[in-house]
């Protein structure tokens, strides 16, 4: 891994009404590097990995991406906004368009590709996220698993620096969930620089270099996978830990009790 | 029957003559009226507050008054300021002007209902606001607004008749015209009806077709 910081965020604060729901937030995102992000609901997980690529404005704070400021006031937000794939954790197909076209608009528009070049990389795409067959489908055509994995091929179309994960598979079946995480973990295999909020700890845990743990709009620690997992430093850290555990054996044993 | 054909017939082809009028005036008049409509529907929603306002007054304004006081402004106010129409184009401006203003609401509440995560997963992949609003939401609301704007199309086919009262010779003028020759008004305006029936049976058809094609699959 490169040391070189392709993403860089110092104290973000962003407020809803009086309540603050970033409180002096600060990380960094080395190229190549994956970091998690976990906590409990309400932590402000989401809200700050939407304020990432601008789609939530913030109250204060600075976001770089590599060396341009994506908070400077005459930032080209649209220009920052293609250089980072984003997957919603609802997927947001375009309804109206086939799984081609709603990747291929990005690259029409965005990218201003010609027809041939862009029905390359569409396909290309597809067949990333083992979905080549589906191109003619409408999304409502597909299960929820297959609408991410397109989203997400719709997002790496676009060949981004940076893929920002919004709890990518909370939405899912729990037999989708594999498939999306299959999905995740090739890029990562790939070496693609992401930054992943999730529930799925266990994913999170294998995959990640760097887990942020957040509670309560702060970033209450920070460590690798192991350290965040498996030592945890603060007490608040420990109870979020401790308490999935618990529930995950509690599930465990109801099973159990009903096989 | 067989004497009202016989009486009709002779007529048949001022009666068509009317009726391609009329067929003018609705398709230019829905025209303008879908593009203006879509305009004021973006305007309202998007729109800085101060346009935002002239759109809604607009919309209010017409929506408020009848389109024949709207017709004879356009006809005879106009030319009080030096704007002299023709009564065909005259009508065409009246009608396009006032379903602009019915399109836009029924445009305005497709837009309010297309998912706000479509514009945001338009604005992540890099499009600007104007481009995912051109791609993205307006293809979306326009055909969850297509069973209101068939709605209100149909019915504006019906009032392109109040352009006779500005001496337009569509259908509905000739006939008039007609009837006034013959006295036989009561047989002239049936057959004017039946035209108006046929006319509206195949534009539902043809928007039939088009709703089925173009239904989102949800």
């Amino acid at each position: 891994m490169s040391s070189r910081n392709l993403m860089r965020v110092s104290h973000l604060t962003k407020y809803f009404g009086d309540t603050p729901v970033l409180n002096d937030v600060s990380l960094e995102v080395a190229a190549g590097e994956v970091k998690g992000i976990i906590g409990p609901s309400g932590a402000g997980k989401s809200t700050l990995i939407r304020c990432l690529n601008g789609l939530e404005p913030i109250d204060s704070g600075r976001i770089w991406l590599e060396d341009t400021e994506l908070t400077a006031a005459r930032a080209n937000l649209d220009r920052l906004r293609s250089r980072i794939g984003f997957v919603f954790q609802d997927f947001n197909l375009f309804t109206h368009l086939s799984v081609a076209d709603n990747i291929r608009l990005g690259l029409r528009r965005v990218r201003r590709l010609g027809r041939d070049e862009a029905d390359h990389i569409v396909h290309r795409e597809l067949a990333r996220v083992g979905l080549e067959s589906k191109w003619q489908q409408y999304p409502a055509e597909l299960s929820g698993g297959q609408q991410q994995r397109v989203s997400i091929a719709r997002a790496l179309a676009m060949e981004p620096e940076l893929m920002l994960f919004d709890e990518p598979t909370s939405a899912l079946d729990p037999e989708s969930v594999g498939g999306v995480l299959r999905v995740m973990r090739s890029l990562v295999a790939e070496g693609m620089t992401m930054i992943i909020v999730s529930h799925e700890m266990a994913f999170i845990e294998a995959v990640a270099n760097d887990v942020l743990f957040m509670a309560e709009g702060r970033v209450v620690e920070e460590g690798s996978a192991e350290q965040i997992f498996q030592h945890p430093q603060q007490r608040r850290t420990r109870q979020f830990i401790d308490g999935i555990a618990a529930a995950l054996i509690g599930e465990a044993s109801e099973e159990g009790g009903g096989a | 029957m067989n004497d009202w054909l016989a009486f009709a017939w002779p007529h048949l082809p001022a009666l068509l003559k009317g009726t391609g009028y009329t067929l003018i005036i609705w398709v230019v008049a829905m025209l303008f009226g879908s593009l203006a409509g879509t305009g004021l529907a973006v305007t309202r929603v998007y729109g800085a507050t101060p346009w935002r306002r002239l759109a809604t007054g607009y919309i209010e304004l017409i929506r408020g008054t009848p389109l024949l006081v709207q017709m004879f402004i356009v006809y005879q106010g106009l030319p009080q300021v030096g704007i002299v129409l023709s009564p065909l184009t005259a009508a065409i401006t009246a009608i396009g002007l006032n379903t602009a203003a019915y399109q836009a609401e029924y445009f305005r509440a497709g837009i309010r209902a297309v998912r706000p995560g479509q514009m945001q997963a338009a604005r992540a992949i890099g499009l600007s606001r104007r481009r995912a609003i051109r791609h993205v939401v307006l293809p979306q609301a326009w055909r969850i607004a297509l069973p209101q704007w068939a709605n209100e199309v149909v019915i504006e086919l019906k009032y392109t008749s109040v352009a006779f009262a500005i001496s337009v010779p569509e259908l509905m003028g000739q006939a008039q015209m007609i009837g006034a020759d013959t006295f036989r008004y009561f047989e002239i305006f049936l057959v004017a009806a039946v035209i108006y029936v046929v006319l509206v049976g195949l534009v539902t058809l043809l928007l039939d077709v088009v709703e089925r094609r173009y239904a989102l699959r949800h």
